[in-house]
């Protein structure tokens, strides 16, 4: 399997090189690096976004969580779905009349002033910076595990490498069609995969979900895995699983990467056509994961996931110590291994496997770990355009600079994120991977979602509430993450996993609290224009 | 219409011209309904789950259990709702076109 997987990926890579060699012609300003020259397709932009979804969180950890956990896991695919309805009625179609770079671009449009931009820069890199190390170190441990010779620092080594050919050369463009091509076999993936259950209960809903109903758990006895509780359980569990709930479907509409995309299209008409796409996309994507891991639940059982691994540190670990979720976590990552939800990932290949044979497998494998280069490639250029163009350009440099000077600053950034990235993947590579990305969404939902949101609707919303409002979700959501259970343990201070439902709320509080403390008129005489061009696109082009 | 800076006078008679004051009013009486409906609708799972923990665990049909059937019925609003929306722009995308292009000829005069 080792080596098909290899050579699978090879043929991925191989594939992005000849785009990012297509692409590289068309990037030589910094508006085809960052837009892609605004010349986008609704169709292609959608699955783009799409792409971006469909990641390997959502193609490996739905899976796998919906595996072991059944309707919890299921939670993250609805929040995740929800959440572009946000997007699709409050920032899709503005953004792209306001916006030409940057989420700052837009929160800057009328709320002038170097404290804003630096602050929306601020927030918009701590969250891609966290994404992408969680992206990375998934990528490692999946490596670790999945193909033997490999270590996880190799991998995220040549991960991280080949994101940076493929930005550096390729710009926006190339980015996007390696993010198509990946969405495409992804998806083919997942269908031959749900056909392969429901082939195996002869093609009867009823019969997986009894089956689903009554599968096989880790100990002796069974689990329902179409009961609520399975992974949020205990006193605190149902309100984490709101908390949860909160920051999924808030989040994407602070995510710079995903925000990003609608500065890519022509028309406010193609960037609502872009959530389309991607909401139909992403919609029966997550309904085939929800199969697939319902399947890996019944056909495999999670013991025999767990039998697959053995051969790991981590995996002899939990087999050892069968004790209480959290407390294990705690346990494990205290002792620098991989927390068990990230092995949970391996549902999917070992599901292919069960049910497809090894070819299937290697595929799974190669296209999971292409996912993760795609998305993180996205990730590299919204954190490269923050500092390049909200940094550099806007705060350092007043504007002035020419064209070449601003592509050179940008790529050099994506350089400098790339390699910081790297770093901070080896650092934290035994950190838990949903602990990672759970950082990068509350902190998304917290500080850059109330922003945007009030930016765009609320005529009296002045600089000091945005950066109040930006400062407390950013430092609220962080703060509460690290006196929580995934960091502190059984010691934890704050007893929810997830931030959100304080962190959100606060973040909010504190931007209309510093809003109603001073009238920022300058701000508030802006909000005509501001209006006009998020409703109509006039004035959009540069 | 041809590239040229609008001072701050003519943007603000763009945004109080009755036209433009009533698609954004169409477009708001559309959106905040809306978001308000799928936040509630939305948010009810994991509030079921906190408030009627019994109730969500009990199966709807067959072995389906109320919270796993009304999860599916989430992806059925999300991509309703879509639709909807399409549907609707059409028509704001319309009126902002006829506006954009009045604006353009009064500007030129």
């Amino acid at each position: 399997m080792t080596q098909a997987t290899l050579v699978m990926f090879a043929v991925f890579v191989l594939m992005a090189l000849v785009i990012t060699y297509w692409a590289s012609a068309r990037s030589t300003s910094s508006r085809g690096f960052y837009t892609a020259h605004r010349e986008l397709s609704g169709i292609q932009n959608g699955w783009a976004i799409a792409g971006d979804y469909m990641s390997a969180a959502s193609f490996l950890g739905i899976t796998g969580l919906v595996a072991f956990y059944g309707f919890d896991g299921f939670m993250y695919a609805i929040g995740w779905l929800v959440a572009y309805l946000t997007v699709l009625f409050l920032l899709a179609e503005p953004l792209r009349n306001t916006g030409h770079y940057t989420v700052a671009d837009v929160i800057a449009f009328r709320l002038r002033g170097r404290g804003v931009r630096a602050i929306a820069a601020l927030t918009t890199l701590s969250i891609t910076l966290f994404y992408m190390v969680s992206f990375m170190v998934g990528a490692g441990s999946l490596f670790d595990l999945l193909v033997q010779r490999i270590d996880q620092t190799l991998a995220i080594v040549v991960v991280g490498l080949l994101m940076l050919i493929y930005v550096l050369y390729g710009g926006m463009l190339a980015t996007t069609w390696v993010q198509i091509i990946k969405a495409g076999l992804l998806l083919a993936a997942s269908i031959v995969l749900s056909i392969l259950v429901f082939a195996h209960f002869h093609f009867s809903a009823g019969a997986l979900l009894r089956a689903a109903s009554q599968a096989r758990s880790n100990g002796a006895g069974s689990i329902n895995l179409l009961q609520p509780g399975l992974f949020f359980g205990g006193r605190n569990g149902p309100l984490d699983l709101l908390s949860l709930g909160l920051a999924l479907v808030l989040g994407t509409a602070g995510l710079p990467h995903v925000l990003m995309r609608f500065f890519t299209v022509p028309t406010a008409r193609a960037a609502r056509f872009s959530v389309g796409w991607a909401m139909v996309l992403i919609g029966a994507f997550y309904l085939f994961t929800t199969i697939m891991g319902l399947g890996a639940g019944t056909i495999v059982g999670q013991h025999d996931i767990g039998k697959h691994l053995r051969d790991t540190q981590a995996i002899r670990y939990i087999v050892a110590h069968p004790a209480d979720q959290t407390q294990l976590n705690a346990e494990l990552a205290a002792k620098g291994y991989v927390v068990p939800n990230q092995n949970s990932n391996l549902a999917a290949p070992i599901l292919a496997d069960a049910l497809g044979g090894p070819l299937l497998t290697a595929f799974i494998a190669a296209v999971a770990f292409a996912t993760i280069l795609a998305v993180v490639s996205g990730l590299t250029i919204a954190a490269a355009s923050a500092f390049a163009h909200d940094i550099w350009y806007s705060l350092i440099r007043s504007g002035a600079g020419s064209e070449r000077e601003h592509l050179f600053v940008a790529r050099t950034a994506a350089v400098f994120v790339g390699f910081a990235s790297i770093a901070l993947s080896l650092g934290l590579r035994t950190e838990n991977v949903a602990f990672l990305t759970g950082l990068a969404f509350a902190v998304a939902a917290s500080s850059n979602a109330p922003a945007l949101i009030l930016a765009l609707s609320w005529r009296r919303f002045s600089r000091t509430g945005a950066i109040c409002g930006m400062l407390a979700g950013l430092i609220s959501s962080l703060a509460l993450i690290v006196v929580g259970p995934d960091v502190m343990g059984s010691a934890a201070i704050f007893p929810l996993r997830n931030p959100g439902i304080v962190s959100i709320p606060l973040g909010f509080i504190a931007a209309i609290v510093g809003t109603l403390l001073a009238r920022d008129l300058e701000s508030e005489a802006m909000f005509n224009q501001l209006q006009v061009r998020a409703n109509t696109g006039l004035g959009a082009e540069i | 219409m041809q590239q040229r800076h609008l001072t701050t006078s003519e943007w603000d008679a763009l945004a109080r011209d009755p036209e433009f004051v009533a698609l954004l009013r169409a477009r708001r009486r559309f959106i905040v309904p809306s978001t308000i409906f799928f936040l509630i609708f939305y948010l009810a799972l994991p509030l079921g789950v906190v408030f009627a923990p019994q109730l969500m665990r009990r199966p709807a049909l067959g072995s389906l259990t109320i919270a796993y059937a009304y999860g599916l019925l989430q992806f059925v609003m999300a991509w309703l709702l879509l639709a909807v929306y399409m549907v609707r722009a059409r028509a704001f995308d319309e009126r902002a076109q006829a506006l954009v292009a009045r604006a353009a000829t009064d500007l030129a005069q």
